[in-house]
Formats: C-alpha cells, structure tokens, sequence
C-alpha cells in the first residue's frame, strides 16, 4: 500500500505552492532585472491622464449585492444537490428512482418559486428603477 | 488507493510504493504538467493573436521565430523587465496576492483534469465538486485586483468581475449536475468511465437535455473565465482594461497566463464531462502503453477544438451589456439548467439510464423482429 491515504492530495498541495512559487520567483528575478524609478505621479491611480479625484472605495451599486444574495441560495442548492445526484444513478437501479426524483422535484419547485417571486419583484433586472411603464400599469399608479 | 499516476506507473514497472518513489512521481509529473500547462498558456496567447489575425485578414505576429511562433517568449522577456508599479494608494499586501490566488486556483484545478487513463495526478472522489470549489479562487483573485487597487477603473471591473463570475457559477454547477446523476459519481475517471470512444456514446448525446447542457456550460464557462463576449471585467473600450489596469509587467503576465490556462482548464473538463474524455475509438492502443499515448492524443485534440471555438467566438460576437449578461444568467440559462437537471432524472427513471441512440436501436431491432 502507498504511505497514508493523505498522499492523494500531494498533487492539490504542490500546485498551489507552485501557483505561489511562480509568481514569487518571477518577481523576485524580475527584481534583478528591471528599473525602479518611482514618482508620485507614476504612483498614482490611472485615471487616462487626469488627476484622480478621491478613492475608489466607495459606496456601490446595491444591485450587486443583490445578485450576490440570489447567488448563494443557488450555490447552497448546488452544494446540497451533489450528494443527492451522486447516489440516483444506485438508487434507480434498486427501483427506488422515483423516491428520489420526487424529492428532487420537491426540492427544486422550492427553488422554483423562489426565482420566480425574484423574477416577479424584478430583481433580476438589472436597472429596476428606470423601467418604462407600460400604459397599463402607469394607470394603476395614478389612481 | 484510487487510480492515478503514481498507481500506473508502478504498475508498469510492478514495484511496490515506497514514499521516495511516490514524491519522485508525482514531482516530475507535476513538473512536466506544470510546464506543458505554461507553453499553452503562452502558445494561447499566439494562438488568439495569429486566429484574431487570420479572422480579420491581417499577417499577425509574424518577425519572431518561425511565422512569429516565439512571440510569447519575447513578449514575456518584455514583461520581467518592466518597471514594477504599485499604486501609492493601493493596499499592497491584497495588491500581490491578487494573481497569487489566480494562478494558484488555475493551477490547483490541474490536479483533478484526466489527461488519460494513467495520467491523472490524482482522482478525487468529490473530483468535480474540488473542481468548482478551487476555480472560484479564481473570482476571488479578480476581485482583490479590483479592490485593492483603489483605482476607479479597477473597482468598477473588479465589481463586475466578481458579479459576473458568482452568477455564471449557477448555471455551471447545474449543468455539471446532470452529468453527474447520469455517471452517478463525482470522481473524473467514473464520470468518463460512462462515455465510451465513439461520438453517439458520449454524454452529450445522450439525451435531449445533456445536449442542451453541454451548450449552457460552455456558454456559462466563457463568461466564468471572462472570455469575449463576456469580457466585462476587462472591457477595454469601457474600462480601460479593467481590474488589471493598475498591474504591469509581470503581476500582469501571470492574470493574463492564469486566464489562458483556465480557459483550457474549462474546455478540458467539457471535453471530460460531455465530450467522452480521453476515450479512444476503436480501441487503438488498448492497454499498451501506446494505448496511453493514444488517449493523450484523443484528449488534447478535442480540447484544443474547443479553445479554437473560444477564440473564434470572441472574434465573432460583440461584447453586451451588464444588463444583457445578467438577464442571460438569472432569466434564460438558470432555469433551462433546472428544467435540464429534472428532465434528465426523469429520463433516467423512466429509460433506465438509456442513451437516446440505446433506445433507438432497440426500438429499431424490436421492429425488425417482428417484422420478420
């Protein structure tokens, strides 16, 4: 047998420290290589020429961290999906497949809704407030 | 001990694992991944600029090398002699690990890609799941670039970048689900281990709906790696060049081999998840060590097809809006993955995991029995 059941993830290790390794060692040869003349003004933020007013960390756009909620109700129903997808194909084979496709149908008709209550309020567009009315429901806001 | 590198090569030889012969391995197969990986990042970007050429009936790099074949050498000789620019108002320390992450996500995504039935570095049995896990570094990275460079045309990419590369996962992970229920395993070798060499074997044909999902995660992969027409991180008509406009010289250099190693990371898995993988047909090699060699062969050439078809679509189609590509995300390619995800369950429970060409010649041979 091979030393533990650890050495499976040697691979994933290594080539991260070399993804590290790499950019370290370029750097650090590159350093021997090229010039170093700072100024302020090649120090400053690129702003095609003009003087950078301010700093970049600002408020922002809010519909980013909407899209940013959606994602991960999404990302925890993939998560949770895996296992459930990874077992079917065994379960199918026992005649036990439509139990588990009616718990994925359960499932994903929970999710269902959800995009649709999303989709409904209009968060999925991305410039909510500017939308054009339509006749009939700029009537409605008059009255 | 799971089939891998190390397990092949022992095989051949018929020696038992020592630690020193398991380190050995697996350094030089990483050390020859590692660079064989590093020359098509370079080749790729010879390869966009010679394609992009070609489409637009210009000569392209042409004066270094044989037909300009060693401008990523020059170009990368360029850039380690470039004055190395920190923004004074930058926050330094997220301002170097920014392409750190890139690379190392890039890279650490390699460890699971099946180059051939010997040469997998190692096969995961959570394979896929490790691989969306360690892309999303990648997101990461873009957005730390972004951020820390307090530049307004860095923030305004980086924002998008990271928006655009957490939505498009959506639609990813979902595709990616239904080849799972069909292998019925996550590990790579399992999920190729269902596909066989001919092309009506492959997943992708085998229903109505892996044929639709292989669409959407190509599509949804361009826009996770942010190739045209999804470039908007780095939208260089609108942003000046995005969250890496304040990198120069090499910091640049490895965001822009980090993007070209992922998107062959992207295509490799299509290649493995739909497209039968490493798979030979007619057997050639079988289990030989030619056999290996052939499997490489079958790997890299349909992967290679699929880069050609990326750069040929960034050429091709104009970049959209911020509105376009999230209605395209939440509106169109969650929900058809979704209706996917179920109607492949559902095929699967009613055909017993059958392939649509499966149920064709069975029907057909049905006929023609009683016909006769």
């Amino acid at each position: 047998m091979l030393t533990t059941n650890m050495d499976i993830y040697i691979p994933v290790v290594a080539l991260s420290a070399i993804g590290v390794l790499m950019v370290a060692g370029a750097l650090i040869v590159g350093h021997f290589l090229r010039p170093k003349n700072p100024n302020k003004l090649k120090n400053q933020p690129y702003e095609c020429g003009e003087d950078p007013v301010g700093s970049a960390w600002a408020n922002f756009n809010i519909r980013f961290y909407v899209v940013a909620l959606i994602f991960i109700i999404f990302d925890v129903e993939g998560a949770l999906m895996f296992p459930v997808a990874a077992v079917f194909k065994k379960f199918n084979e026992v005649g036990a497949g439509g139990v588990v496709l009616l718990s994925i149908l359960v499932f994903i008709a929970v999710l269902v809704q959800g995009i649709v209550y999303c989709w409904k309020k209009g968060d999925l567009d991305w410039v909510k407030s500017f939308k054009v009315p339509d006749s009939e429901s700029a009537h409605e806001v008059k009255e | 001990m799971n089939d891998n590198i190390v397990s092949y090569v022992l095989s051949l030889f018929d020696t038992a694992p020592t630690p020193l012969l398991v380190f050995l391995i697996f350094g030089v197969a990483i050390f020859i991944l590692v660079n064989v990986m590093a020359l098509i990042g370079g080749l790729g970007t010879y390869a966009e600029r010679k394609i992009s050429a070609d489409i637009q009936m210009r000569q392209g790099p042409n004066r270094v090398g044989p037909y300009g074949i060693l401008q990523f050498l020059a170009d990368g000789v360029k850039m380690i002699t470039k004055e190395d620019i920190i923004p004074s108002e930058s926050n330094k320390f997220l301002f170097t690990i920014a392409p750190i992450l890139c690379l190392s996500g890039v890279l650490a995504t390699l460890a699971v890609i099946p180059i051939s039935s010997g040469f997998i570095l190692t096969d995961l049995n959570v394979g896929v799941f490790y691989l969306l896990g360690v892309s999303s570094l990648v997101g990461v990275g873009i957005f730390l670039g972004g951020y820390a460079s307090n530049s307004k045309w860095s923030m305004l990419g980086g924002m998008r970048g990271a928006s655009q590369i957490i939505s498009y996962e959506v639609p990813v992970t979902i595709s990616i689900l239904t080849i799972v229920l069909l292998a019925g395993s996550l590990s790579f070798k399992e999920l190729i281990s269902g596909q066989g060499g001919y092309p009506w074997t492959w997943y992708v044909f085998h229903n109505p709906f892996t044929f639709v999902s292989f669409f959407i995660y190509f599509v949804s992969a361009l826009a996770e790696t942010n190739r045209a027409p999804f470039d908007l991180p780095e939208a260089e008509s609108e942003l000046v060049s995005g969250y890496h406009t304040e990198y120069s010289g090499m910091r640049f250099g490895f965001f822009a081999l980090a993007e070209y190693i992922e998107v062959f990371v992207v295509c490799g898995v299509a290649v493995a998840l739909f497209l039968g993988g490493y798979k030979v047909p007619f057997g050639l090699g079988g289990d030989t060590i030619f056999g290996q060699f052939f499997q490489i062969g079958s790997f890299f050439t349909k992967t290679f097809l699929l880069y050609y078809v990326v750069i040929w679509v960034r050429w091709t189609l104009p970049r959209l809006r911020v509105d376009q590509l999230m209605s395209i995300c939440w509106k169109y390619l969650t929900p058809i993955a979704l209706f996917n995800l179920v109607g492949t369950a559902t095929w699967i429970w009613l055909f017993e995991n059958k392939s649509m060409v499966e149920l064709l010649m069975s029907a057909l041979s049905g006929s023609g029995s009683t016909g006769h």
